[in-house]
C-alpha cells in the first residue's frame, strides 16, 4: 500500500500509459512547460519529451478536434480540457464528431479519443468555473463517460479508457487534488463498466459518485453510531450506468437516497430515481430520495459555496429522515 | 400589509435619525413617493417608498434615531384590498399541508413494499396506523401488525365464521398470520430458557375440595389457578410483563394471554385483562365464556389485544413441558406441561405427587436468566398456597 | 329414560363440542377424550351439557368412570329417574 495524493495518483497513471504505448501523448493547454494548471503533469515534459508532451494554443474547439483527428488516425491522444466549463467552446467537437462518426461511417471510423477534465466546485471559482455537468455528458449516446471518485480509480482509470476504441469522458475533481489516500502499490487494472459497493449496509442504499464518495463514506461513519446501516455505491460510471449494481442494492435496503453535486433537475439522479421505480417499484419502502446541489449559479462566497452543495451534515439529515421518518 | 424599513443608505450606515414624516396614515403612497426625511453621517436624505399603497401606521417618532433595519411604518399595499394580515396566510397555509396527509375515504397510504407483504399474508391495511412519512404504512407497520396476536386476520376471519364450523380457508389465514409471527419471534428475539418442576399437590388438593362446594357449571380447572399464580408472580417479577420496543416498557396491567388450540389446526390466543386482580372464580368464568367462543372464532377484538405475557399450556396427556416461541413484542411465555403423578422427594422420603413442568421463555435482550428464575420460583411460592390465590 | 336417549344425548352435546367429529360413529370401548381428541376445558363443557340436559352434576371424582362411551352409559342409566 502507498499513501498518494490525488493529483499523484493521476499523474502516475498518466505516466504509466505514456509507459507502456508509443501512440499515447498527452495534449492540452499548459499541460508541458507550465507542469499543467492544477500540476498534474510536473515533470512529465522533461521526462517524455515534447512529442508526448503537447502545449496547445487557448481553443478548446480546435486542440479537440486535432485531438479526434490524431484518434482517427490511429494516435491515441489524452486530450486535456483544463475543466468542464471550457468543454462548452468544443460541444459540437465532441457531440457531433467523437460521439457521432461511428454511426456516421456505418462503423467505419473509430474515435478512441481520452478526454480529461477536471470539474466541481471547492475553490471559490464562481458561477462560470464551479460546474458539475456529468449530467450533459452523460446524456450522449456514443461516448462512455467515468466519474473518478476515489483515488483508486484516480490510479487505474485512465489505463482502460485508453484501451476503449471508442471516446471517452473522464471527470476529475479539483477539489480533491491535495487529498491524500492509501492505495494498493504498482500497477491495478481496474474495469470501466461496474459501479463499486465502497461500503456495505442493509438500511438504505446511499447512490453517488465524484465528489460525493468520501462525503457519503464519512456520513455512513456517524450514521453508523446513530444505529443507521448505511450501504454506500459509488458509480464510477455514468454512462452507461451499471443498474444491476444499484438495483440490487436498494432491492436489499428497500430504500435510496442518491447523491451528487450537479443540480438535480435533468440529472444523473433522475435517471437513477426513474430506473428504481420502473425496474423495482414493489421492493421499495420509502419514496427515492435526492440531495443535490441548490439550484443556484454557483455563488462566489465561501460560505454560500459550502452551502450550495451536499455536505456531510446534509446527507446524514437527509438519511436520518428517511430511515427513521 | 408590509413593514417599511429604516433603509442602508450607504456601505458603512447603521442607523439614521427620522427627522421628519412626508406622509400620514391613510395617505396614499405611489412606487417612488418620499416618504420621510432621515439624517445620517452623509447628511439629510430623502427615503422612498418602494411599493404602492396606503399609510397604515407610523411606528416610530419624529427625531428618534434607529438602527439600519427597523420598522419605521405599515404600508397596505395596492395587492391587499382587503385587510387580511400577514400573519394569517401561513396558518391557512399550514391547515391546507395538514389536509394533504389525511388520506382521502378509501385511499390507504402505504408503501409498495408495504402493500406487497400485507397482500401475501392476507393483513387489512385498513386497520394499520402507519409511521412512515406523511403516515404511510411501513412493511415495519405490517410486520408488526401480523405479529400482534393475530388480530387482524381473526377479524376477518370472525366476520365470516358465523355459526358456521371455521371453514378451511379461515384457519388457513390464521395459520399464515402465526406462522409470520413465529418467523418474526424467532428471528428477532433472542430467547432463554428455564423450566422448573412444581408440585400440585397441595393445589389439586384445594382444587378438588373447593369444586366439591361449587355447582358443575363453577367448577374450577387448574388452568384458571395457573393464570392466577403467574399474574401474582407477575407482580413481584414486572420485568416480564410488558413490552420490547427498543427498550423494555413495562406494563401496569397484567393482561394474560392465553393459547387455544383450534380445532382442525392453528391457535388463537385471547386475553383475560387484569388477571391479578380477579378471583380464581372469575378467571374460570371468563374462560368458560371465552374459551369456546374461541374455538367458534366468535371473540371480540378486544379480548384478543392488549396481552402483556403469554401462557401456554400442553393439557391432558400431552408433553411433560411445552417451550413457547414468545408472541412480538411481549418478552415472555410461560408453559405449562401435563399435570402427572410421578416420584418426588419431599423431607427425604419418596414418595408419588402430582407434578406439573413448567417453563418459561424469555427475551434475553429484557430479562436475563435471575428474572426468569425469581418468576419461577414466585409461581411456585402462590401454587404451594392455592387458598391466596 | 332408556339407553338410546341417553346415548343421543351423549352423542349431541359432543358434537357442540367438537362440531368436526363424529360423536355417533365411536365405538363403545373407544377414550372418548383420545378419539374426538378433546381437552380439560371442553370436557368441563360436556359436564356442564350433561348437567343441564339430564339435572346430573358428575362429581370430579367419577371422571375416571366415564372414559368409554359404554361405561359413561353405564354410568349414568341408573342414576336418570
Amino acid at each position: 500500500m502507498t499513501k498518494i495524493t490525488y493529483r499523484e495518483a493521476l499523474k502516475q497513471g498518466i505516466r504509466e500509459a505514456l509507459q507502456k504505448d508509443a501512440r499515447v501523448f498527452l495534449m492540452g493547454e499548459d499541460v508541458g512547460r507550465y507542469g499543467g494548471a492544477f500540476a498534474v503533469s510536473k515533470g512529465l515534459l522533461q521526462e517524455f519529451g515534447e512529442d508526448r508532451i503537447m502545449d496547445v494554443p487557448l481553443s478548446e474547439s480546435g486542440f479537440v478536434g486535432a485531438g479526434i483527428g490524431a484518434a482517427i488516425a490511429g494516435m491515441k491522444p489524452i486530450v486535456e480540457i483544463m475543466t468542464v466549463n471550457f468543454s462548452l467552446l468544443a460541444m459540437d467537437q465532441i457531440v457531433n464528431n467523437a460521439a457521432t462518426l461511428l454511426h456516421m461511417s456505418g462503423g467505419q471510423i473509430n474515435v478512441p479519443v481520452v478526454i480529461r477534465m477536471g470539474c466541481g466546485i471547492g475553490r471559490q471559482l464562481a458561477a462560470q468555473h464551479s460546474h458539475s455537468w456529468e449530467p450533459f455528458f452523460a446524456h450522449i449516446p456514443g461516448l462512455k463517460v467515468l466519474s473518478v471518485g476515489t483515488h483508486e480509480d484516480a490510479r487505474n482509470m485512465l489505463g482502460m479508457a485508453l484501451n476503449s476504441p471508442d471516446p471517452v469522458i473522464i471527470f476529475e475533481y479539483t477539489s480533491m487534488l491535495n487529498m491524500e489516500s492509501e492505495i494498493a502499490s504498482g500497477t491495478n487494472p481496474t474495469d470501466i463498466t461496474s459501479a463499486k459497493i465502497r461500503r456495505q449496509g442493509k438500511d438504505i442504499s446511499i447512490i453517488t459518485y465524484g465528489n460525493g464518495v468520501y462525503k457519503c463514506l464519512d456520513a455512513a461513519i456517524e450514521l453508523a453510531a446513530k444505529g443507521i446501516d448505511a450501504e454506500v455505491i459509488d458509480l464510477r460510471v455514468l454512462r452507461p450506468l451499471d443498474e444491476t449494481t444499484f438495483l440490487a442494492s436498494v432491492s436489499k435496503t428497500h430504500r435510496a437516497l442518491i447523491v451528487e453535486d450537479a443540480w438535480q433537475s435533468v440529472s444523473i439522479s433522475s435517471e437513477i430515481s426513474a430506473r428504481i421505480m420502473e425496474k423495482i417499484f414493489y421492493d421499495l419502502d420509502a419514496p427515492v430520495k435526492r440531495l443535490c446541489g441548490v439550484e443556484v449559479p454557483v455563488p462566489y462566497p465561501l460560505h454560500l459555496e459550502d452551502a450550495a452543495i451536499p455536505q456531510v451534515k446534509d446527507i446524514i439529515t437527509t438519511v436520518t429522515k428517511i430511515v427513521k421518518p | 400589509m408590509i413593514e417599511f424599513l429604516m433603509p442602508n443608505l450607504g456601505a458603512d450606515m447603521e442607523s439614521g435619525t427620522l427627522t421628519e414624516w412626508r406622509k400620514k396614515p391613510g395617505d396614499t403612497v405611489k412606487r417612488g413617493d418620499i416618504i420621510a426625511e432621515v439624517e445620517t453621517q452623509k447628511g439629510l436624505i430623502e427615503i422612498e417608498v418602494f411599493e404602492d399603497g396606503v399609510i397604515n401606521k407610523l411606528l416610530i417618532d419624529e427625531g428618534t434615531k434607529v438602527p439600519v433595519g427597523t420598522p419605521m411604518a405599515l404600508i397596505l399595499t395596492a395587492t391587499e384590498k382587503q385587510v387580511t394580515p400577514v400573519t394569517e396566510e401561513p396558518k391557512i397555509k399550514a391547515k391546507e399541508e395538514k389536509q394533504e396527509t389525511i388520506s382521502e375515504p378509501g385511499k390507504i397510504k402505504a408503501t409498495p413494499l408495504a402493500k406487497r407483504i400485507a397482500s401475501e399474508h392476507k393483513i387489512d391495511l385498513s386497520q394499520i396506523q402507519g409511521t412512515g412519512e406523511n403516515g404511510a404504512i411501513t412493511k415495519e407497520d405490517v410486520e408488526n401488525a401480523i405479529a400482534k396476536q393475530v388480530v387482524i386476520p381473526v377479524e376477518e376471519s370472525l366476520k365470516k365464521a358465523g355459526e358456521e364450523i371455521p371453514d378451511k380457508s379461515t384457519t388457513t389465514n390464521i395459520r399464515a398470520a402465526v406462522a409470520a409471527a413465529m418467523e418474526k419471534s424467532n428471528r428477532e428475539i433472542p430467547h432463554y430458557y428455564l423450566e422448573k418442576t412444581i408440585d400440585m399437590s397441595k393445589a389439586l388438593a384445594w382444587m378438588s375440595e373447593a369444586n366439591k362446594q361449587r355447582p358443575v357449571k363453577q367448577r374450577l380447572l387448574p388452568g384458571a389457578l395457573f393464570i392466577k399464580a403467574v399474574a401474582l408472580s407477575l407482580r413481584e417479577v414486572p420485568e416480564l410483563n410488558g413490552i420490547w420496543n427498543n427498550g423494555l416498557q413495562v406494563k401496569s396491567d397484567i393482561n394474560i394471554g392465553f393459547v387455544v388450540s383450534l380445532r382442525g389446526g392453528g391457535i388463537i390466543v385471547p386475553a383475560i385483562h387484569n388477571a391479578n386482580l380477579k378471583t380464581v372464580d372469575e378467571i374460570m368464568e371468563k374462560l368458560n365464556d371465552i374459551i369456546p367462543r374461541a374455538k367458534a372464532l366468535k371473540l371480540r377484538s378486544s379480548e384478543l389485544s392488549d396481552s402483556t405475557v403469554t401462557i401456554t399450556s400442553i393439557g391432558e396427556g400431552g408433553a411433560d413441558s411445552v417451550y413457547g416461541i414468545i408472541y412480538p413484542p411481549q418478552v415472555a411465555i410461560i408453559g405449562f406441561g401435563n399435570i402427572s403423578k410421578k416420584p418426588f422427594a419431599q423431607d427425604d422420603l419418596l414418595g408419588i405427587h402430582s407434578l406439573v413442568n413448567v417453563t418459561i421463555a424469555a427475551d434475553h435482550r429484557a430479562t436475563d436468566g435471575l428474572t426468569g428464575s425469581r418468576f419461577l420460583m414466585a409461581l411456585n411460592t402462590h401454587l404451594q398456597n392455592p387458598g391466596s390465590l | 329414560m332408556n339407553k338410546e336417549e341417553i346415548e343421543k344425548i351423549i352423542v349431541s352435546s359432543l358434537k357442540k363440542i367438537a362440531p368436526d367429529t363424529e360423536p355417533s360413529k365411536l365405538s363403545p370401548d373407544e377414550n372418548i377424550k383420545e378419539t374426538l381428541g378433546i381437552d380439560s376445558f371442553d370436557f368441563l363443557q360436556f359436564i356442564i351439557s350433561l348437567d343441564e340436559k339430564l339435572n346430573l352434576e358428575i362429581p370430579e371424582q367419577d371422571y375416571g368412570k366415564i372414559t368409554t362411551m359404554s361405561s359413561l352409559i353405564n354410568y349414568l342409566t341408573p342414576k336418570i329417574k
